[in-house]
């Protein structure tokens, strides 16, 4: 199907699933129970799972096979979502100019720091991302505050042109993202006994690009061009010698990758209307490098579920404060009760990023393949019989 | 063209699945929509404080959620009631907003504009917060306003003093109760006048991000109206830590007072360097050596420790206040906690149950109800004397405080005393005025 061999066309069909069925399978805990603090299945979410996603899905074309570690990858990320918020600003509503403009500008932006980062590798070429992506940082943040709006951010105003749309801010109310009329934040809920779903439209929007981005990523990892970058990945040396000069591999692998970063960032922007600096903050590059570790580097899969567990923490985890803890223990006796929460409250809250820590010590530790690696393990536990073919089709291994 | 036909069966049918295809998503829909987003249903009504718990600001952060806390209670009719015993308006009884219970939810800003955005969505979209509240950065604060602006929900700043978030970026279901960069450069400059003499040559250190520029712009041209002259005014990175290397030029430069556009971290650094290298007893053009700190707050002052004695600058209120209504805040908040509230604390408490108070004169919850009760609201009893909202920009004039590091503190939090309480008049500007000057407020968003 679509050119894929079976395994791979039966992961795409997987992740299609997933994806369609997100609303219901991220919502399992019905409205108001105590439970329901751990439901992710709102829109906003929703719309970050498949976004990083995304990023973590190019971020691994250029890390998972060539083995490059770039650390600044948040930089196209950014200026992704600049492109986009002009594109708002000056011509319209409608997302589709601004993510192929996010698209475009990234890509270019990726070509210009491939160019000469990719003069070095290992760790130098490492430093050498960081460091430009530092540097737009600090331009974003404050010398080219006229164009990105400094610290605050860029944002829509009232009086922006928007030339292909004329009556659109009449009432007083600035626009909000599109799709040939259709605005990314409609949703609508399903109300079946106490559970609510939400479908929203921005996330299925979302989760179509991601698919795409997905397939196109599978193409390539099969691809003669993914062969290359694997060669590279495991001696570059020897291509050398055999007379293959790597450079235009790597750098069009760091350009896709790039593109890839430019399109989540564009989507962002289409979801949310404004673009942050900080988004472009080295910790944000540093979030991605684990996402990929996290899901397992060089496997299909891996980025997306490492994206989708670090953002669920993020978002979900960080919500959790005392009261919360106190009502889930209110059951124990009193001083037990204190005791409990005492113990959990440094993991929740603002202590996510201790849990996140922890998780990831764990994963790097016990699984160095990433989640995938522990889903083969289960699978290997559970299906003894099919043991030689376990169900890798979803965890192909990149070397 | 077969399929043209038209049988009885035919008909039935299609008619029987549109009919039941247009009702699904009315029937589906059809919860919670009372006409603006998360309109309350239950017996209870969800606020979501948004506030730093981690990144520089964060002590501030933590300081906001004991107000709200302390708020939510007194909303609920518990705990001694606090300010609404002070509160000129008599509308809250004590028994939550309009009979509902409040309850609350929290979220982490991390001083980020798209995560502080990111968990406000989530309120909205998850919690059903009907306001939002909060924060310590105007950064943080602009991008919040706009997106409760988009999303349909009110959005009481919390600290926000960058003079943007009721100029360029004010919005209409956004609202700010402390004071800004204008109001501290028309408050200062009398007292600095009076001090420290009209003919002096100020020199401005200026944090590089949007408040930083707002309060330059600020301090210079109140300075600049009675006299001072600017010899310099230079822009350090927020990340900075060691100002050592912006400090030596200032001598050099024949300026003989230096002006702090800093805040938090920056400024407990920055002046530290400043007294290290001894500016502070250096005689330039024959007066000495002076140094200020446009927006001060007790927790800056207890990081620079003995640094800040003798140094003016001005806050949005402090708890040595004596009327009624400082009084009996800094009383519960005390009792509660056991020390006394910052003025971050203050402001967003008062956003809380300035909120609470409009909902309840209003008779609903609905944002643009709410929008309509705060415009043009007069109060007192808060801790800044006569207050009001003004209608063209949501932005509160009230009293702006002057004061200076204390020579002999008394204990860990007694670190300031006021010099002035700068009387509102003095501290009022035209809505159009060049500083404030673009953007527009657009009308109230009740969303769905």
């Amino acid at each position: 199907m679509f050119g894929l061999n079976k395994k791979d066309a039966s992961l795409l069909l997987i992740v299609a699933g997933l994806v369609a069925f997100a609303p219901f399978l991220l919502n399992p805990f019905p409205e108001g129970s105590a439970m329901a603090q751990f439901n992710a299945g709102y829109p906003d979410l929703m719309q970050r799972f498949v976004i990083f996603g995304i990023f973590a899905i190019g971020f691994n074309i250029l890390f998972g096979l060539t083995g490059y570690l770039s650390f600044g990858h948040a930089a196209f990320l950014g200026v992704g979502s600049y492109a986009a918020v002009w594109m708002f600003k000056l011509l319209s509503m409608n997302v589709l100019p601004a993510i192929v403009l996010a698209v475009i500008t990234a890509g270019a932006f990726a070509l210009i720091i491939g160019y000469v980062s990719l003069r070095r590798s290992g760790i130098y070429f490492s430093i050498l991302t960081l460091a430009f992506a530092q540097m737009s940082f600090a331009l974003a943040y404050s010398v080219l505050t006229p164009i990105t709006g400094g610290e605050t951010g860029l944002q829509l105003a009232l009086d922006d042109p928007r030339i292909l749309e004329s009556a659109s801010a009449s009432e007083g109310n600035i626009p909000v993202p599109g799709l040939f009329g259709l605005e990314m934040r409609d949703s609508f809920e399903m109300v079946m006994g106490s559970w609510v779903f939400t479908f929203n439209f921005g996330y299925y929007f979302c989760a179509v690009i991601m698919l795409i981005a997905f397939y196109l990523s599978i193409r390539i990892f099969r691809s003669p061009f993914g062969m290359m970058l694997r060669a590279i990945k495991s001696n570059q040396q020897r291509l050398n010698y055999t007379g293959v000069n790597p450079r235009p591999y790597t750098l069009a692998a760091f350009v896709i990758s790039g593109m890839y970063a430019g399109l989540a960032g564009g989507l962002m922007a289409s979801m949310d209307p404004l673009a942050g600096a900080e988004r472009m903050f080295w910790t944000a590059s540093g979030e991605v490098v684990l996402m990929t570790i996290l899901g397992g580097v060089g496997t299909l899969i891996g980025p997306v579920l490492g994206a989708g567990m670090i953002k669920y923490m993020e978002n979900i985890i960080s919500k959790i404060n005392s009261d919360i803890l106190h009502g889930w223990f209110a059951f124990l006796p009193d001083g037990l009760e204190d005791l409990v929460v005492t113990m959990i409250y440094p993991f929740i809250g603002k202590g996510w990023h201790l849990t996140l820590g922890i998780v990831f010590m764990l994963v790097v530790i016990f699984l160095p393949g990433g989640l995938v690696e522990g889903g083969q393990k289960l699978a290997n536990l559970f299906g003894r019989k099919k043991a030689d073919n376990p169900k890798s089709a979803s965890t192909e291994p990149a070397e | 063209m077969s399929k043209g036909n038209l049988t009885r069966r035919g008909v039935l049918k299609t008619g029987a699945v549109a009919g039941a295809g247009l009702a699904l998503p009315t029937y589906l829909s059809a919860a919670g929509h009372e006409g603006f987003t998360n309109a309350p249903t239950g017996s209870t009504v969800t606020l979501g404080f948004n506030v730093p718990q981690s990144g520089p600001y964060a002590d501030e952060g933590a300081d906001e959620l004991r107000a709200y806390e302390l708020a939510v209670e007194h909303l609920n009719g518990e705990g001694d009631g606090g300010m609404l015993n002070t509160f000129s308006s008599k509308a809250l009884q004590g028994n939550g907003i309009l009979g509902k219970k409040v309850e609350y939810v929290t979220g982490d800003t991390q001083t980020k504009s798209d995560a502080a955005r990111a968990s406000a969505k989530s309120m909205i979209e998850k919690d059903g917060a009907v306001m939002i509240t909060g924060g310590s950065s105007s950064g943080v604060a602009v991008a919040v306003q706009a997106l409760c602006q988009e999303a349909g929900v009110i959005f009481m700043a919390g600290l926000t003093h960058s003079n943007d978030t009721t100029g360029k970026d004010k919005r209409a279901n956004g609202f700010r109760h402390f004071f800004n960069s204008y109001m501290s450069g028309a408050a200062l400059a009398p007292v600095l006048a009076a001090n420290y003499g009209t003919d002096r040559k100020a020199y401005h250190l200026t944090a590089d991000y949007n408040w930083g520029y707002t309060t330059e712009e600020a301090i210079k041209s109140s300075t600049e109206a009675m006299g001072w002259e600017t010899v310099a005014a230079v822009k350090t990175p927020l990340t900075q830590t060691d100002f050592s290397s912006y400090i030596a030029p200032v001598l050099q430069s024949g300026a003989d007072t230096l002006v702090l556009n800093h805040y938090g971290g920056n400024m407990v650094n920055s002046l530290t360097n400043a007294v290290q290298f001894g500016l502070r007893d250096k005689q330039v053009n024959g007066k000495d050596f002076q140094i200020i700190v446009p927006l001060y707050s007790r927790l800056m002052a207890k990081g620079a420790g003995a640094n800040v004695k003798g140094i003016f600058g001005s806050t949005n209120w402090h708890w040595s206040l004596q009327d009624e209504g400082s009084k009996a805040f800094v009383q519960s908040f005390g009792t509660k906690y056991g020390f006394p509230p910052s003025q971050a604390a203050h402001t967003c408490y008062v956003q809380a149950l300035l909120y609470a108070d409009a909902v309840e004169r209003a008779g609903s919850f609905a944002p643009c109800a709410v929008v309509e009760a705060l415009e043009g609201f007069e109060f007192d009893g808060m801790g800044n004397g006569k207050t009001l909202y003004r209608a063209d920009d949501h932005q509160c004039f009230k009293d702006v405080l002057v004061v200076k590091g204390k020579e002999n503190p008394s204990s860990e939090f007694d670190l300031l005393e006021i010099v002035e309480v700068t009387p509102v008049d003095q501290v009022t500007y035209a809505p159009d005025h060049p500083q404030f000057a673009g953007g527009a407020l657009g009308s109230c968003n009740n969303g769905a």
